[in-house]
């Protein structure tokens, strides 16, 4: 019983994993924090649930996901940088649009999936567990991700999220690589999306609330844990990450917190890591007091 | 190589105070020219190397480089055959990422990116060799990331990056000012020596009034926006400092005052 729960558990962080890393793209690389990854995962959902329903094969339907989302992301970066709007309200403004869209492709706010053919399904027909699916799918593209980062591409997405100013001066397009990484990152998000979708049996509207905020538990206790240096760590440690946030909310749910908390319990976490720096500053300051005073004429 | 015909540049702020950067500025630059720039705090130095650059549009104006009309080029563009290197040493880098992916990104400035590896072996090996001429031992560091290096050894490095892929221009804007007097010199040592086995076309801005007559071959000075002074060698060759302050006087009718000006007599 626990063993399957357990077992469940660690399914979702390998496919909630994919949506991690689309997240890992934007906030860590792009340095972008963009808020259409909710509206861009239940349109994954939504498009892939949809297609299936209507008798169509579950592989096209997540290759259909998957250019949903990426062209979700390409809008945000649209609004971003050619309408300059900022980048925060520009994913704002497309996750608000998206749940309209979301419910137009679906005709109504939910869409179950059983006794559907889906690569769930087709998986356990050849006597295999959800996750073998969901780990070969995010291992290969933590590999291809991790490949991609090394190419010149790649180069210039990292640069313009470092330093726009040096990219540019070195004839890169910036504003294009906003628009690869977004297209990227949301493109992996849906694909995440529609693979849950596949894995619940059903696609429902509201899915996408709080996504980004789990997608960033993942990526910051993912950076906490693993502290080895270079990008295919940075992206290890990602996935490392959105398996400890499920099994923290497993956790939290055996300890008898209602489901419904836990979306509060996520935001708090959150907090509590980003503000990091800031609390073990003034901890700093509070225990070893004397030995900051002797430092300071110094300076 | 570098033509600028009647080039104004106006900034207005949000309640409609105009100031004008550029007032009317013509320029001509031969292939191979070193010209040094100076002038008080808003001469418009920065800005002329700014517009050139295309990070600003002008308002009117042409700029030619090579034959070309590039007034209207985005900036990206334009980075295809100009070099830059900033005053602020952690501009010109990118932090986060290895020296040699940084001078990989600067290599390939004028070719189309795609999605074969950034670094090769081969790339390594002339980053070795290039960097061994900075002498600072930046050669066995090719996989640090840059944010682990000193701000001189980030300058070397920009300046590095600048010239790497031979660009048609190379702007410097006061590219030795924020570092301290010994590394300063370093850098300015290590332009001279990269400009000249080169033969690059420079630009450069620059407050310290002695190094603009030791640098290069031509000194422009620049007064709210237009430029008051054009001296070439071998005229040039033999004004001291304090010529340049009593020309200066002579055309504006005032001192140059400039407390950081001042400062480096």
């Amino acid at each position: 019983m626990l063993l399957s729960a357990l077992i469940g558990t660690l399914e979702q962080g390998l496919v909630y994993g994919i949506m991690a890393l689309g997240v890992y793209i934007t906030y860590r690389i792009l340095h972008f924090a963009d808020l259409t990854v909710d509206g861009s995962f239940p349109l994954g959902a939504a498009v892939a649930a949809r297609f299936i329903a209507a008798g169509g094969s579950p592989l096209m339907g997540t290759v259909l996901a998957m250019a949903a989302g990426m062209l979700a992301g390409l809008t945000t970066g649209f609004l971003n940088t050619k309408l300059k709007i900022s980048g925060l309200l520009s994913g704002i403004l497309t996750m608000t649009a998206l749940y309209s869209v979301n419910l137009r492709i679906m005709g109504r706010a939910n869409i179950p999936l059983l006794r559907k053919p889906t690569l769930v399904s087709w998986f356990g027909e050849r006597g295999m567990a959800p996750w073998v699916l969901f780990l070969i799918t995010l291992v290969l593209i933590k590999i291809l991700l991790d490949l991609f980062l090394k190419t010149e591409i790649g180069f210039a997405i990292r640069a313009t999220g470092d330093n726009e100013q040096m990219i540019r001066s070195c004839g890169v397009n910036t504003d294009g690589m906003k628009l690869v990484g977004l297209g990227l990152a949301n493109c992996l998000v849906a694909l995440s999306g529609a693979l849950v979708a596949q894995y619940q049996g059903f696609a429902d509207v509201g899915m996408g609330v709080g996504t980004v905020v789990a997608g960033l538990a993942s990526v910051i206790a993912g950076q906490a844990l693993v502290r080895f240096h270079g990008l295919g760590w940075a992206t290890t440690g990602v996935i490392v990450g959105s398996l400890i946030y499920r099994v923290a909310i497993f956790a939290a749910l055996r300890l008898g917190l209602a489901p419904t908390d836990l979306k509060l319990i996520t935001a708090v976490l959150v907090v509590l890591a980003l503000s990091g720096p800031v609390w073990s500053s003034s901890l700093a300051k509070f225990g070893g007091g004397k030995r900051r005073a002797t430092n300071i004429p110094a300076a | 190589m570098l033509r600028i015909s009647q080039l104004r540049k106006v900034f207005a702020n949000g309640s409609g105070v105009e100031m004008t950067a550029l007032d009317n500025i013509s320029l001509e630059v031969k292939a191979g020219d070193f010209i040094t720039i100076i002038g008080s705090n808003g001469a418009g130095k920065s800005t002329l190397l700014n517009v050139i650059a295309g990070v600003y549009d002008v308002d009117e104006g042409e700029i030619w480089i090579d034959g070309v009309n590039v007034t209207n080029q985005p900036e990206y563009r334009r980075a295809h055959f100009i070099g830059r290197v900033f005053q602020d040493p952690m501009i010109g880098t990118a932090a986060s990422m290895t020296i040699e992916e940084n001078l990989a990104m600067a290599m390939k400035r004028a070719s189309r990116l795609g999605l074969t590896p950034g670094v090769t072996p081969r790339d390594r090996s002339r980053f070795r060799e290039l960097l061994a001429v900075l002498g600072l031992g930046l050669e066995d560091r090719l996989q640090e990331p840059v944010g682990l290096l000193s701000g001189g050894q980030r300058q070397a490095l920009t300046l590095l990056m600048a010239t790497i892929s031979n660009p048609k221009l190379l702007l410097l804007d006061e590219h030795t000012a924020a570092l301290d007097p010994k590394t300063g010199e370093m850098i300015g040592e290590l332009t001279n020596k990269i400009v000249k086995s080169r033969e690059l076309t420079v630009l450069m801005v620059t407050h310290d009034l002695r190094q603009a007559l030791e640098f290069g071959n031509r000194t422009i000075m620049m007064d709210q926006g237009q430029i008051i002074l054009d001296l070439q060698d071998p005229e040039r060759a033999s004004m001291t400092v304090d010529d340049l302050l009593d020309q200066f006087e002579a055309v504006r009718g005032k001192r140059l005052l400039d407390d950081r000006v001042l400062l480096v007599r």
